[in-house]
């Protein structure tokens, strides 16, 4: 934790120079009848972010703060996995949605999620994973009327659109 | 009189067949949301917006507070049953409401749950209908300085009263408002902040996007670390005879229910307080005010009654910085004041004027939601038991689809969609951290709101930052704001001086 600490600082640090530097492609001085430039707003938020970085480094070096003092792992071998085997999944779910549409990665990402991550059978899985889709497609696309992107599966859709929109 | 007139226009609309079925949906889902660990109200709110397109605005506000509220009710279900809190407005709820199921009295702490909620949401309303008119007619004169001014007490109260590392809340209420500046200046119309020339960035960070991000994906992965097997649930018998008991028994704890609901009020009014806090406060009050403490912690009902009146009235009170100043009390109320703006509401003062029926329809809705809550409640506690059981296994993942849609919805461009992951992954790894990422969604909210206060005020006084100080209205509210930003920085000194003596 001690470690994580230290480098999230650092890393936000650099993030809050970049903020500033972006900023600064705006006026960010004083100008006659208009006020403070555009980028001056964010450019002093970013110098505050990048000030209470160096106060959380500074407390990281006097070992004030409690990630600094903590012993324990920033991410166990448990975490980590479960972090990848979800946050993974959620990635190639969004991913799908550019190839098969939104409707296709929801139902493989169910699919993954309900049968391989929480082992459930067969059956729950495909109740729960070919209604999710149905249930979105009545609500967004037929009810709201805000098509969700279809991918390569847009022909499959076609009836669908003739009887419904 | 003049209330009581709007007030019935109210309930007019709010009893509308589509505005009353929205009341009691939402109670449901609400209840359904806050009995399940690891999601309250925000998560619902957030992830569940982008879904009231469909309806009015009007309705859609209706369905969301009710929903807020039915949160409120359901956080207490599982705090009771399994001993976990189901949001962390119920964590003073488990004190005593754990060891009252485990002692077989699961029913006594639910009923006692319901009914204090029930009562803390009826003062809480009865005040909010009474401190908003006047509280919205002051405000219709201020100008930008006081609105800059009452943005800083906001974003002050996190600081000086909110109970995270001080840099890392500081950092995060920036954070938050530099991603409010992303897009096109409005004052100059130049685009700024546009990163690595992404076009997506040209028409900005939508607030959902962040919001979703991390409510519905960053603290799912969150939970789902956090969550290792199954708990234990413990048994509830529920029969007519037992809960007329528990009635008699609760009489006695009216003067509890009382000063909670009173103390929860006014503490949700702080944006950095609400409903958590002020649900500890009050457990606290009452434990020090009982004449026997020591029973605290051991199942002792009006430690169950103390933190649910709370927690309610937090709720409301949140409600009335939001709709009078268009401050979020909260941050649940953070985003239903960006929906309002999304559905092209400006929220303020002028809304009491100008949006009549908006207002008045949801206040009135307050009191149907509060009614149904309490009744919806007690009659499907069997149906709310049977829910809990649901695997979370099954319920991440519907959360998850629920944020991708809901992330596409509000601007139907994939864009979002990555930032709104990026957001969910970078906000679970600060919060391991403890980075408190509330103020960041506040931030972003009120930060389009916030720059062309400042910016016109800076511009009216010539660049002199004492229009802040000088005006009658805004002085006070920035020298509060200073105050409670400096006061940690006293506290510290003075433990220095302690040490030192």
């Amino acid at each position: 934790m001690r470690r994580a600490e230290i480098i999230t600082a650092a890393l936000m640090a650099l993030f809050s120079i970049y903020l500033m530097v972006k900023s600064a492609e705006l006026p960010i001085g004083w100008i006659e009848d208009e006020g403070p430039g555009g980028g001056a707003f964010s450019f002093w938020l970013a110098a505050v972010m990048l000030l209470c970085c160096v106060w959380i480094a500074f407390n990281w070096f006097r070992r004030k703060s409690p990630q600094s003092v903590s012993s324990e792992p920033y991410m166990d071998s448990t975490a980590r996995k479960k972090f990848l085997l979800v946050g993974g999944g959620v990635t190639a779910m969004i991913a799908l949605v550019h190839f098969v549409g939104m409707y296709g990665a929801i139902l493989v990402f169910l699919i993954y999620y309900i049968r391989f991550l929480g082992r459930h059978a067969w059956s729950t899985t495909m109740l729960i994973s070919v209604s999710a889709p149905i249930v979105t497609f009545f609500f967004f696309d037929v009810a709201m009327r805000i098509v969700l992107p279809k991918g390569y599966l847009e022909p499959l859709f076609l009836p669908l659109y003739d009887i419904f929109l | 009189m003049e209330i009581l007139q709007h007030l019935m226009d109210g309930f007019l609309i709010a009893f509308e067949p589509l505005n009353l079925g929205l009341v009691i949906l939402g109670v449901v889902v609400g209840l359904f949301i806050g009995a399940m660990p690891g999601l309250g109200s925000v998560n619902g709110v957030a992830i569940l917006l982008p879904m009231t397109f469909l309806v009015p605005p009007t309705s859609a506000m209706i369905f969301l507070a009710a929903i807020y509220y039915g949160a409120m009710y359901g956080g207490a279900i599982s705090s009771v049953m399994l001993g976990i809190p189901g949001a962390s407005t119920a964590v003073a709820t488990t004190f005593d409401g754990r060891p009252l199921a485990l002692r077989g009295e699961a029913d006594k702490a639910l009923v006692a749950a319901a009914l204090a909620s029930f009562f803390g949401g009826t003062i809480s309303i009865l005040l909010f209908t009474g401190f908003a008119p006047p509280l919205a007619s002051i405000a219709l004169d201020f100008g930008d300085p006081e609105i800059f001014a009452l943005m800083l007490l906001a974003f002050a109260t996190f600081v000086g009263l909110g109970s995270d590392d001080i840099p890392k809340t500081i950092f995060s209420i920036c954070i938050g408002l530099v991603f409010s500046a992303v897009g096109l200046d409005i004052m100059s119309g130049e685009p700024r902040l546009i990163f690595f020339d992404i076009i997506g960035f040209m028409s900005g960070i939508n607030f959902l996007v962040l919001a979703i991000g991390i409510y519905g994906i960053g603290e799912m992965l969150w939970t789902i670390e956090k969550t290792d097997g199954d708990s234990m649930m413990s048994k509830a018998v529920v029969t007519v005879d037992r809960v007329l008991n528990n009635l008699k028994e609760l009489g006695r704890t009216w003067k509890i229910a009382v000063s909670s609901s009173f103390l929860g009020f006014f503490v949700g009014i702080l944006p950095a307080a609400g409903a958590t806090p002020g649900s500890l406060m009050a457990y606290g009050v009452a434990k020090m005010t009982s004449k026997t403490p020591e029973d605290f912690g051991k199942g002792e009902v009006a430690g169950v009654v103390a933190p649910e009146a709370a927690n309610n009235a937090a709720s409301t009170g949140s409600m009335l910085p939001m709709l009078t100043l268009g401050i979020p009390g909260s941050p649940t109320t953070a985003i239903l004041l960006g929906g309002m703006v999304i559905w092209g509401l400006v929220p303020g003062p002028l809304l009491f004027v100008e949006q009549t029926e908006f207002v008045w329809g949801l206040i009135a809705s307050l009191y149907a939601a509060n009614l149904f809550a309490v009744l919806i409640n007690i009659v499907f506690i069997p149906a709310f038991l049977w829910m809990l059981k649901m695997p979370f296994t099954i319920l991440a993942p519907l959360i998850f689809v629920l944020s991708l849609v809901g992330g596409y919805a509000p601007t139907q461009k994939m864009h979002d969609v990555w930032l709104m992951l990026l957001f969910g992954a970078g906000g679970y790894l600060l919060r391991k951290l403890d980075y408190p990422l509330a103020p960041a969604v506040l931030a972003i909210v009120l930060g389009p709101i916030a720059e062309p206060a400042l910016r016109q005020s800076l511009l009216i006084a010539n660049g002199d930052p004492m229009v802040f100080i000088n005006r009658p209205i805004a002085g006070p509210i920035t020298i509060i704001a200073l105050i409670l930003i400096l006061l940690p920085l006293a506290k510290a000194i003075r433990n220095r001086f302690r040490k030192a003596g």
